[in-house]
């Protein structure tokens, strides 16, 4: 299949490795970056119709070139830099939320082959990352040097703490049934003779749901989006930037939301595998389970309104928390027993 | 030299210039950045010596969570920098001697001829596991150093959550359980009633 490389490769010598590597990350990178630009749009559209609203229509047919129009208007925008502000700081905080959002894809499988870095330490890689990507925030509201920006990210701070605890012990029980950190080994452990029935999705469906309300959370979206509380501190920790430093921070949340839709199909949902024994496996399963979680994450947002803060905390801390830790002690037990079938 | 090598020198000065920037910086949230700076570089020593859980976990938990709470609580800080510098020179004998012990103490030990062998990382194959590796050494041979580790942090925890617990009287608070169990109906009523004036079609 990759004959046709081979002259360019003799061609490079010893820098083929890194162009080639390179020219992978450009392949992930590049359709992910349309990703977010389209799911933006999807968000208009779907909740605009679950709504009874048209959504964007004007720019292009259907609304199709929205995206663009939307990228243009920001990159002609002029960046505003607070004159009390940590300059410095204040730049790097976009830079820091899109950082780890996309860092964090290069551990994820495609299909059996496709992963731009088979590492068997995968799933902590992007525990890792996934929690890096509150420091963007917590930069932004500090460095802007403004009360609303300053309480969004000590909102967020404690938020993204607090539901990562669960999120872990959620993945704790996954690694538990597939006795691998890889996530490669991971989709495969789900792999056998009943399609969907042999998900991980079945025998840790309320893993499951913490897992997924815990990404909400993780990502600061509605009904968790007390970070930005639009009518409480008026988009919180970046009211204070404009133009492209703005939208750096809406390409990291949406590179987040579908990172974390892989995320979700890739640990719970088996991934590229097939939900019924007849049809093939393939990439597009994946992309399928990913954008149905997508959807998800879009219906949450044009149903629930935003949780209260200590009622946010309260979920955390007092419901997700024990229910993953006895879901794991569950899960040890039960794979112990003869009944356990994944 | 080799990537490893330009890899290690890259790394241990970043670490080394981030702990001069936590000791050196004014502002205490520049100095827990450095920190959080230094860890990230840490991470990427012990990641050089095939030590990628020990990495990894380094960025989770510290970078992750710790400094993310210290962070949290330097920022809300109010902290007065001329107060800080008062006691300097007073206490300046006892952090050097504090300092000059713990270099000591490194040099004896890493510059000692019998950990001199130790120090180089034993080499392994594509498919060797270095967590599960832990795992195995962590719940077998080491399993009850590891568990009274592990009630100690717990009765350090239970008893840090103890001390905040301070009943006082007069205090209003939410019953969430009762909020949580309130229904639409106990609150809402929904009144169908038919509008008052037609629409004159004229």
């Amino acid at each position: 299949m990759m004959e046709w490389l081979e002259p360019i490769k003799t061609l490079l010598g010893s820098a083929w490795l890194p162009v080639w590597t390179v020219l992978k990350i450009v392949l992930i990178v590049g359709p992910l970056m349309g990703a977010v630009a389209y799911l933006t749009l999807a968000e208009r559209k779907v909740i605009g119709w679950m709504q009874i609203r048209i959504g964007p229509n004007r720019v292009g047919y259907f609304g199709l070139l929205q995206p663009l129009a939307d990228g243009l208007k920001l990159f002609m925008k002029e960046i505003i830099i607070p004159s009390g502000s940590n300059k410095f700081l204040f730049v790097i905080a976009p830079i820091m939320v899109l950082m780890p959002a996309l860092a964090a894809w290069a551990v994820i499988p495609f299909n059996a082959e496709l992963v731009l870095a088979n590492v068997n330490a995968g799933l902590l890689y992007v525990l890792a990352m996934t929690s890096l990507g509150v420091y963007g925030v917590i930069i932004a509201g500090w460095a802007s040097n403004s009360k609303y920006a300053f309480l969004g990210c000590l909102r967020s701070a404690a938020q993204i703490v607090s539901y990562e605890i669960a999120m872990g012990f959620a993945l704790v029980t996954v690694l538990m049934a597939a006795q691998s950190l890889n996530l490669g080994e991971i989709v495969k452990g789900q792999q056998g003779g009943y399609g969907a029935l042999n998900w991980y999705i079945v025998p840790l469906f309320p893993m499951f749901l913490v897992y997924l309300i815990s990404g909400v959370a993780e990502t600061n979206r509605a009904p968790f989006d007390v970070a930005e509380g639009e009518s409480e501190i008026v988009a919180g920790f970046h009211v204070e930037y404009s133009g492209m430093a703005f939208a750096l921070f809406f390409l990291g949340e949406y590179a987040n939301m579908i990172l974390m839709a892989f995320l979700t199909s890739i640990m719970f949902m088996g991934g590229w595998l097939s939900p019924v024994p007849f049809l093939p496996d393939s990439m597009i399963w994946l992309l399928g389970k990913a954008c149905f979680v997508l959807f998800l994450f879009l219906w949450f947002r044009a149903t629930f309104p935003r949780y209260r803060y200590d009622q946010l905390m309260r979920l955390g801390w007092k419901v997700f928390i024990p229910i993953s830790i006895i879901w794991v002690v569950v899960v040890g037990a039960w794979m112990q027993t003869s009944c356990w079938l994944w | 030299m080799s990537f490893v090598d330009v890899a290690f020198y890259l790394f241990a000065s970043i670490t080394v210039m981030a702990g001069v920037g936590v000791v050196i910086a004014r502002n205490p949230v520049h100095a827990a950045l450095y920190l959080v700076l230094a860890f990230c570089s840490a991470a990427g020593i012990w990641m050089l010596l095939e030590a990628e859980f020990l990495a990894i976990a380094l960025v989770l938990v510290y970078v992750g969570a710790v400094m993310v709470l210290f962070l949290f609580v330097v920022m809300m800080l109010d902290i007065n920098l001329l107060q800080l510098r008062e006691g300097f020179w007073r206490w300046f004998p006892f952090g050097a001697l504090l300092a000059g012990l713990m270099v000591f103490e490194m040099i004896w030990v890493l510059g000692s001829t019998q950990t001199a062998d130790v120090a180089t990382a034993v080499v392994h194959g594509a498919d060797y596991s270095n967590t599960k590796e832990l795992g195995r050494l962590l719940y077998t041979d080491y399993v009850y150093p590891f568990e009274i580790a592990a009630v100690i942090l717990l009765v350090a925890m239970v008893a840090a959550i103890a001390l905040t617990l301070r009943r006082r009287s007069g205090v209003k608070s939410q019953n969430v359980a009762e909020q949580v169990k309130a229904k639409k109906a106990d609150r809402l009523r929904i009144v169908k009633m038919p509008s008052e004036n037609k629409v004159s079609s004229k």
